[in-house]
């Protein structure tokens, strides 16, 4: 699902918590954002959802404009909200018709917890449940997937295996998928491309060009992570300003990953 | 064992209250001994009389509890799921609420007379209240993040309603079906006491005027066995209808 957003416009009474946002998305691509709290990440991520409706600007899926909730679209939360009267299958099936129950097993299967299909979810672990929620996620065979934080609350091995359960999912199914997310590790692990929401817009975006499945202790890896982290406290002006140039300099000298996108505010 | 040690406290106190009977140091007139109510028991069920006063108090409560409670849980569900009813009826009904139902008495042997409708209206009204304010809070309290989830997830409308809104509001209004339970029973001894001609009240009022201590005292038995009863099957239901909440997953 090729995305297109066009001056992309949300505000709150008088507070603008996204303006002016430009952004395509191509078919297939994982892109992951990053920002600091209340920056308006979630917001970016209703509105491509449809749970919110822009108060400017356009968002196109495939060519067409989209208005409200769309049936291609899917999104998992940072809590897994799954329903707790309804045992695990029960939760991954939720809108499927009965034919479409089968499906369910399958995505319940691929995320390893087929064995636990008849439980209640209140048995089950954190990192558990957002496999559910995983599941009934792809249940539906989304073309887009947003994921707004969705392993922030998990510890940092189980929230590892997800990140590679999302990518091995991602890779076989094609889904195009924007991930929002405040760890810059996760965002070079998974994205091919990450993008800092600061000032309402898109200040930064930065390609990682690493192979898959990519290892995490590669001297590359560690180098755009500190790349993506330094534009993040640059801006928020936690490190000294020399620092920060010399770090721009140096990125752009290197290979030309990161670029200044979108307008200065 | 916990089941064993909870009955050690009843039955000594059954077995001093037989003692003290026995030694005449409780007159039969004040309180008879509990063998002289086993055996008003065993002389009222064998004339069958028991029974037909159990199954008049039963039929009017198990009826007054259906009207009043299926009336209650969908005024309760149309005013948590629509604006607009919550404005017409909310404001009446908490107003009325106000109003102790038991008041209400004297105004509706006037209306009904005292056959059976009366009694059976006494109790509808009296679990009408907390059932329909159960279900409202229940329904207005769904937790709009599962909501949201659920839209995204393409419910809407009443699929939306019967498979998240309904059962996030079960806990609250088993709740209310177990207080009104209370009121229920509370209300129709009052209502039978009163006015009636059949009934474990009636049995009860009767036998005060020929000094029947022994059948007065097996009536407010009755009350008792009948009130944990019933408490006991609205525990099962719940625990049928509730099965993956929390509560009920400790092994
Ligand atoms: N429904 C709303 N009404 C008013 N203001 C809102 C609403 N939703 C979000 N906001 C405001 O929009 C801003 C951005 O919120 P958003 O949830 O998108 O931030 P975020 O980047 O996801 O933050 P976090 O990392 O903490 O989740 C915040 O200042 C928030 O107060
Ligand atoms: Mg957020």
């Amino acid at each position: 699902m090729r995305i297109e957003i066009s001056q992309l416009s949300k505000r709150y009474d008088t507070r603008a918590v996204i303006s002016n946002l430009d952004l395509n998305i191509q078919s297939g691509e994982f892109v992951a954002v990053v920002g600091a709290s209340g920056s308006g990440k979630s917001t970016l991520l209703r509105l491509l959802v449809g749970l919110e409706v822009p108060t400017g600007g356009s968002i196109s899926v495939d060519g067409k404009y989209i208005r409200g909730l769309n049936a291609n679209s899917r999104m998992m939360f940072q809590d897994a909200r799954l329903l707790p009267w309804k045992t695990v299958i029960g939760n991954v099936a939720l809108g499927l018709s009965r034919a479409e129950i089968d499906r369910g097993t399958e995505v319940l299967n691929r995320v390893g917890l087929l064995d636990r299909h008849r439980d209640w979810p209140s048995v089950l672990s954190g990192g558990q449940r957002q496999r559910v929620a995983l599941a009934r996620a792809l249940a539906r065979n989304p073309r887009l997937l947003l994921l707004d934080e969705p392993l922030a609350s998990l510890d940092a091995l189980t929230r590892i295996e997800m990140q590679a359960l999302i990518e091995k999912l991602w890779i076989a199914s094609k889904f195009t998928a924007v991930l929002v997310t405040h760890d810059c590790g996760e965002a070079v692990a998974l994205a091919d491309r990450v993008l800092l929401l600061e000032n309402a817009t898109i200040a930064m975006e930065t390609k990682v060009p690493l192979p898959r499945p990519r290892d995490r202790t590669a001297r590359e890896f560690a180098q755009l992570e500190g790349q993506v982290l330094r534009h993040i406290l640059a801006n928020r002006q936690l490190v000294p300003a020399s620092k920060t140039t010399t770090t721009n300099r140096v990125s752009r000298a290197d290979n030309g990953n990161a670029q200044e996108a979108g307008k200065p505010a | 064992m916990r089941i064993a040690s909870s009955w050690i406290v009843p039955v000594a106190i059954i077995a001093t209250w037989q003692i003290l009977s026995s030694t005449g140091h409780l007159s039969a007139r004040i309180l008879p001994a509990p063998s002289a109510v086993v055996s008003a028991a065993v002389r009222l069920a064998r004339s069958g009389e028991l029974l037909v006063h159990l199954q008049a108090s039963a039929e009017r409560a198990g009826l007054g509890f259906a009207i009043g409670g299926s009336v209650g849980l969908v005024l309760g569900i149309a005013s948590g799921t629509s604006k607009l009813f919550e404005n017409l009826t909310d404001s009446s009904i908490q107003m009325i609420r106000n109003i102790p139902h038991l008041a209400l008495l004297p105004l509706i042997i006037l209306w009904l007379g005292i056959d059976e409708s009366a009694k059976v209206a006494l109790v509808a009204l009296g679990v009408f209240f907390p059932i329909y304010i159960n279900t409202f809070y229940g329904i207005r309290n769904a937790d709009p993040d599962l909501i949201e989830m659920a839209r995204v997830y393409g419910l809407n409308g009443f699929s939306l309603f019967y498979q998240v809104v309904f059962p996030g509001a079960l806990p609250s209004i088993m709740v209310g079906v177990r207080y009104s339970l209370g009121i229920a029973w509370l209300t129709l001894i009052v209502a039978e006491t009163i006015a009636a001609t059949s009934g474990i009240g009636y049995l009860a009022m009767n036998a005060r005027e020929f000094m029947q201590t022994d059948v007065v005292v097996l009536a407010i038995l009755m009350y008792a066995l009948l009130g944990k009863l019933s408490d006991t099957i609205s525990r099962i239901v719940e625990r049928k209808l509730l099965v993956w909440h929390p509560v009920y997953q400790t092994p």
